[in-house]
């Protein structure tokens, strides 16, 4: 039943690419590569012309602007530091494990105390730190946001009473939430031996906070509009209260759900980097501060690196959203863009 | 004849901005068991509001509903309806859209296999078994109003209420349905009340047509037996001269004693005022 549906642009053209290579020449098919694979590409093209050229001309205390080419040599450089800073790891322990080894030979009593690698996290830890938060700020803000926006669309007296609030509290900025949100981390999550970090609960709060909105407002409209003849199928067969909820208000309302999901998705990944700065969690946000206080020569290199990921990582997000959202939902034509 | 459902002064008025508005008044209506009821009647007459009201997905402010002894007062599945748009749930396939009512029905009456089979039997009796896995937006509006014949018989309903349940087909999917649901009438011996504006479908599926007069007010005008004999069968009674008494009658109360004048709207306010329509019975 929930089969994924062939749509969008890929099997598409990789239907042309194939009868291309089998030889088959349709002047229609070329235009068509022409134009969803060409245009993109010179697009992408005239882009990192503008960006080396104007890159150039620009002199920051921190040198010359980075260009294309240097962004790409701080990628090597990310990459580089990484593979370097696992193979310190992988030593590290294992020349703990030789020691411990040749300890207990002599010692047979010797109860071995086995410590952590602390190196660095390094770019790739911090994407994975941040993906980490992001999915569980993304996570806390959708259980929330659907079992509240579903009973809101339920009931217009609830609707009147929170919708003010909802109003409100949309516009606010993750920068506004913060310092609220780590005073009240401080206060509230105190423990010898905490499970997560507090700089983790604070990120993840605060993008929960700004993320919720979407998920809330969609599913309640979803909520409110499912059809008033389901509705009375519903009331025909005298379904309980759950049962309606489950097997025709939630049905109705996913794609719409999906919709503020997808939303909310996109903003808590934009509001994570901002959290993670000011919270000094130890994930992209806080990668770019960091290279940005560190002020050398690669700095906005490396930062410019950051941004690509962020962005790449941003939009990997929402695919990934969108094919969850084909793979549940009935309704194909909700998942069409 | 014993009634199985009474209809007993049956009224409904509704608080609109513009101040209280009658849509019906003083509705009776005796109707037996296995009898095939029509309302016919304009648009707008409040037919479809007798049906709600029986339905229970209406209240009436004066009288009520009787259902072997027992007033109406909320829906339920003795009463199961055919929606006029089949209001399937999309999500679900042709079976899984009858088996929502026939578990909520016959939960703990039933063994699982025992609804297996209630709910093939009754896609069955629709003529809908080739494509019950399919989803509503994978088969045609005629098969869509099949099933939801099917969901609504397979409830086991003391009267199936039917509101408009063709009239959004084209006219030989149309006749195809009506020929299927005589058929089912006779096998079941079901209690119906059937919503339509098309006279010859009253007159060739009813046992009594139940003329309904122009609202606001709107109340029972004539009530027509149709004592031809059944089965019939359409292509014969076109030439039948009984046939074409009863329709010329429903056609004369239709447009001659109730003939609906609608008002020319001259502006935005004389539009709402089309309800207002003139009465010449």
């Amino acid at each position: 039943m929930f089969s994924p549906t062939k749509q969008g642009g890929m099997p598409e053209w990789t239907q042309l690419w194939r009868s291309l290579m089998k030889g088959e020449f349709h002047s229609v098919k070329v235009v068509k590569i022409l134009h969803q694979v060409g245009l993109p590409v010179i697009g992408m093209l005239v882009f990192v012309m503008i960006w080396h050229l104007g890159a150039q001309r620009i002199d920051t205390s921190l040198g010359v602007f980075p260009g294309p080419l240097e962004v790409a040599e701080q990628g090597q450089n990310l990459y580089a530091e990484h593979v370097a800073e696992r193979g310190k790891e992988a030593g590290f322990y294992q020349r703990q494990e030789v020691r411990v080894a040749e300890r207990v030979l002599v010692d047979p009593g010797y109860k071995p105390v086995l410590r952590d690698y602390t190196g660095s996290a390094t770019f790739f830890d911090q994407i994975l730190t941040s993906l980490a938060t992001v999915m569980s700020g993304f996570l806390l803000a959708s259980l929330i946001a659907v079992p509240l926006g579903i009973v809101i669309g339920l009931s217009s007296s609830m609707h009147a009473a929170i919708n003010p609030l909802i109003q409100i509290f949309k516009p606010v900025s993750p920068l506004a939430w913060l310092p609220l949100v780590t005073m009240l981390v401080s206060a509230i999550y105190t423990s010898d031996d905490p499970m997560v970090a507090k700089s983790f609960v604070t990120s993840m709060l605060t993008v929960s906070l700004c993320s919720l909105w979407p998920t809330l407002i969609n599913t309640s409209v979803g909520v409110t509009s499912v059809s008033q003849d389901l509705v009375n199928v519903s009331r025909v067969l005298r379904l309980g209260w759950w049962s309606h909820v489950i097997k025709i208000v939630l049905p109705s309302a996913l794609p719409m759900i999906f919709t503020g999901l997808r939303l909310s998705l996109g903003i808590a990944w934009m509001v994570l980097i901002a959290a993670e700065m000011l919270a000094q969690n130890p994930g992209l946000g806080k990668f770019v501060w960091d290279e940005f206080q560190n002020g050398s020569s690669q700095s906005l290199g490396r930062i410019m690196v950051a941004v690509f990921a962020i962005g790449f990582i941003g939009f990997l997000l929402d695919r990934a959203m969108l094919s969850l959202q084909r793979w549940l939902v009935w309704d194909k034509q909700s998942a069409q863009r | 004849m014993k009634a199985i459902l009474e209809l007993s002064k049956v009224g409904i008025t509704f608080d609109t901005p513009r101040g209280p508005f009658e849509a019906i008044k003083e509705v009776d209506l005796k109707i037996a068991e296995g009898e095939f009821i029509s309302l016919i009647g304009h648009s707008g007459c409040g037919k479809s509001t007798v049906l709600n009201i029986v339905a229970g997905l209406l209240q009436a402010t004066n009288g009520g509903a009787i259902l072997d002894g027992k007033e109406v007062y909320q829906p339920g599945p003795e009463r199961a309806v055919v929606f006029q748009n089949h209001s399937l749930l999309p999500w679900l396939t042709a079976y899984e859209n009858v088996e929502i009512a026939v578990r909520q029905v016959f939960k703990g009456k039933k063994s699982k296999a025992e609804m297996r089979d209630w709910i093939e039997h009754n896609l069955a009796l629709v003529h809908m078994t080739h494509a019950q896995h399919k989803r509503p937006d994978e088969i045609s509006g005629g098969m869509k109003q099949r099933v939801g014949i099917a969901r609504a018989l397979a409830m086991q309903p003391r009267v199936l209420l039917m509101d408009e349940p063709f009239g959004a087909l084209d006219a030989l999917t149309r006749a195809h349905l009506q020929d299927s649901l005589m058929d089912i009438h006779r096998q079941l011996g079901s209690t119906v009340i059937m919503i339509t504006h098309d006279v010859d479908e009253a007159v060739l599926l009813s046992d009594r047509i139940v003329m309904m007069t122009n609202g606001p007010s709107a109340t029972v005008g004539e009530v027509l037996d149709i004592t031809l004999p059944r089965p019939r069968d359409r292509l014969a009674l076109a030439d039948d001269p009984a046939y074409n008494r009863c329709r010329q009658r429903v056609l004369q109360f239709l447009y001659e004693k109730q003939r609906k004048v609608q008002p020319i709207p001259m502006s935005s306010d004389s539009a709402k005022s089309s309800m207002a329509v003139q009465n010449f019975g």
